[in-house]
């Protein structure tokens, strides 16, 4: 495992020196977390918020307010469109930081000299995908804490704030964000071996980002509405993706496969 | 110290290296010549684990490829055809990162040795992207001797240096050999390998010949010894042609150029046939054959 660290220090020490890289992985969770708060604060300071009622609501997430006054829940109902971007962070971030980690490596032919010590392939990949998947969650975490402060703040009662950090959204964060992490750097590993400009990678590696948009955009619509079942399924659909992705992905990463074949 | 056995690599259906068989000793220079393509770096990559051969057998310092490759990293270091250093870092984080790879005791101990070594101390602050292509290769030397590795291979490191550099990486490879390395030279520069390599190795896929440079001479080229005279005749060159251990002869201007079967023995008899004859002879040397024809001779 030390040598897994060593990597992971490596790759922070040269990775954030990227420009682009650092404004990921700063200016994303910033405004994951700055966006649904002006919606709130915004909120808070209108009229019409006070007459609302669970009865405005659509009757699938009118379930979701049980015990919530009527200006709670619209409250709730407006966030909740906002709570799924904070599982955006873990699958964007990991996906820019390793196109830039693998294919940098690619074009800067400094992986041989890598190869040619005493670490594992496992040990290699375990330090990339870590130095990838870290950043992610932890911009993740703590972007969704200084949210779940503004919340304490911006609102009366800890109606919302009981919604926010409830088990659905504290497990979808906590356990899901890390999973979801793992399924980016993945995909990354995979496209960044066959693509030679980090730009190229990050953009194809970013399509992972889709089906969580799809999700957004259909809750956004009024599809559906994101409850523990859901995120309990995407739990398990994403834990069963991460073990094909991350066996396919050592599969790619072997050592004689990346010196010869990586072009 | 190092030891293949039919090694063979394909990479599809391209035969890179064929049926190598090589041994070479401990603490020599090892040279290892050959055209572009002729699996010279092919050869490096499986003699330094990094690569698996497809069949035959190769061992360094005991431990066999494929089998113990691990360890074969723990005591060989190699130095990339390409310097291949992460630009965005110093000098110092380079080469600390590949020796806490290695599992070095002292890394900044070691890493203060080898930038000193090297003449990079005053720059190790500074991001490789910084450095000129000299001061890279330097840096890539540094990096493959931090785990103080007892063989080595180096694939071209003089390539695209100036001559000053170039003497510079030569000298510390011959300081290198001092210590007692092994040191597994792959390069394109004949004059280079002439003059640091023991032996040399001339391959094109599979191995055409494998010896001491002296050797090879002698194995495909006659002994030729050079005779300056004051005046030239075609006397002198009958003369030399009638004596029985003189295999060719040809006049050139005010010399003659005499193939002899053994020089040492040969010259008395030859230069006093000439005095005997009135020839004035200015001065006599042999003719040194250049590792370039006889590497050209080989290859063609």
């Amino acid at each position: 495992m030390r040598k897994v660290w060593v990597i992971a220090r490596k790759e922070w020490a040269e990775v954030f020196k990227n420009r682009f890289v650092l404004f990921t992985v700063v200016f994303m969770p910033l405004m994951m977390t700055a966006l649904p708060l002006v919606i709130l604060y915004t909120m808070g300071t209108t009229e019409e918020m006070a007459g609302f009622s669970t009865a405005d609501m659509p009757a699938s997430f009118a379930d979701l307010c049980e015990g919530m006054s009527g200006e709670t829940c619209g409250q709730y109902f407006i966030v909740s469109q906002f709570m799924l971007l904070f599982m955006l962070l873990p699958l964007a971030i990991p996906a820019t930081f390793a196109s830039y980690s693998i294919v940098g490596e690619k074009t800067t032919r400094t992986l041989e000299p890598v190869l040619a010590t005493p670490v594992t392939t496992f040990e290699l990949l375990a330090g990339k995908a870590v130095a990838a998947a870290l950043p992610a969650i932890g911009a993740t975490w703590l972007s969704f804490s200084i949210f779940s402060l503004g919340v304490a703040i911006l609102t009366e009662g800890p109606g919302l704030l009981r919604q926010v950090t409830g088990p659905l959204w504290l497990f979808a964060i906590v356990v899901v964000g890390p999973l979801l992490a793992v399924a980016s750097v993945s995909i990354a590993i995979m496209v960044s071996s066959r693509a030679n400009d980090p730009r190229v990678a990050e953009q194809i590696s970013m399509l992972v980002i889709l089906p969580l948009l799809g999700l957004f955009f259909a809750q956004i619509s009024g599809l559906i509405f994101i409850n523990e079942t859901m995120i309990l399924w995407m739990a398990i659909g994403v834990t069963v993706l991460d073990v094909g992705l991350l066996a396919f992905a050592t599969q790619l990463f072997q050592r004689e496969a990346i010196l010869t074949r990586w072009k | 110290m190092i030891v293949a056995k039919g090694l063979t690599k394909r990479f599809g259906d391209v035969l890179a290296v064929d049926d190598l068989d090589l041994d070479v000793k401990s603490g020599e220079i090892f040279g290892f010549l050959g055209p572009n393509g002729a699996g010279k770096t092919t050869t490096i990559r499986m003699l330094s684990a990094l690569i698996s051969p497809t069949s035959g057998q190769a061992k360094v310092a005991g431990y066999e490829v494929g089998r113990d490759d691990n360890e074969i990293r723990r005591i060989a270091g190699i130095l990339t055809e390409s310097p291949g250093l992460y630009d965005r870092l110093s000098a110092e984080r380079n080469l600390s990162f590949f020796a806490e790879l290695h599992d070095v005791e002292d890394v900044a101990g070691q890493v203060e040795r080898y930038l000193r070594l090297l003449g990079l101390w005053d720059r190790r602050g500074d991001v490789a992207a910084t450095f000129s292509k000299g001061m890279r290769q330097k840096l890539a030397i540094a990096r493959a001797m931090l785990h103080e590795p007892t063989v080595l291979f180096l694939d071209e490191p003089t390539a695209g240096l100036d001559p000053e550099m170039a003497r510079l990486v030569r000298e510390f490879i011959g300081e290198l050999k001092d210590e007692g390395r092994t040191i597994f030279l792959s390069t394109h520069n004949l004059d280079e390998a002439d003059r640091l390599c023991d032996r040399i190795a001339v391959v094109n896929t599979g191995l055409l010949a494998l010896d001491t440079p002296e050797a090879l001479r002698a194995k495909l080229y006659d002994r030729v010894v050079v005779v300056h005279l004051s005046a030239a005749s075609p006397a002198y060159e009958k003369v030399v042609s009638e004596q029985p251990f003189v295999r060719s002869v040809e006049l050139k201007d005010n010399k003659l150029v005499v193939g002899l079967d053994d020089p040492e023995k040969n010259n008395p008899e030859l230069i006093r046939a000439l005095v005997d004859a009135g020839a004035d002879i200015q001065f006599v040397g042999e003719l040194r054959r250049s590792l370039e024809e006889i590497y050209l001779r080989l290859v063609k």
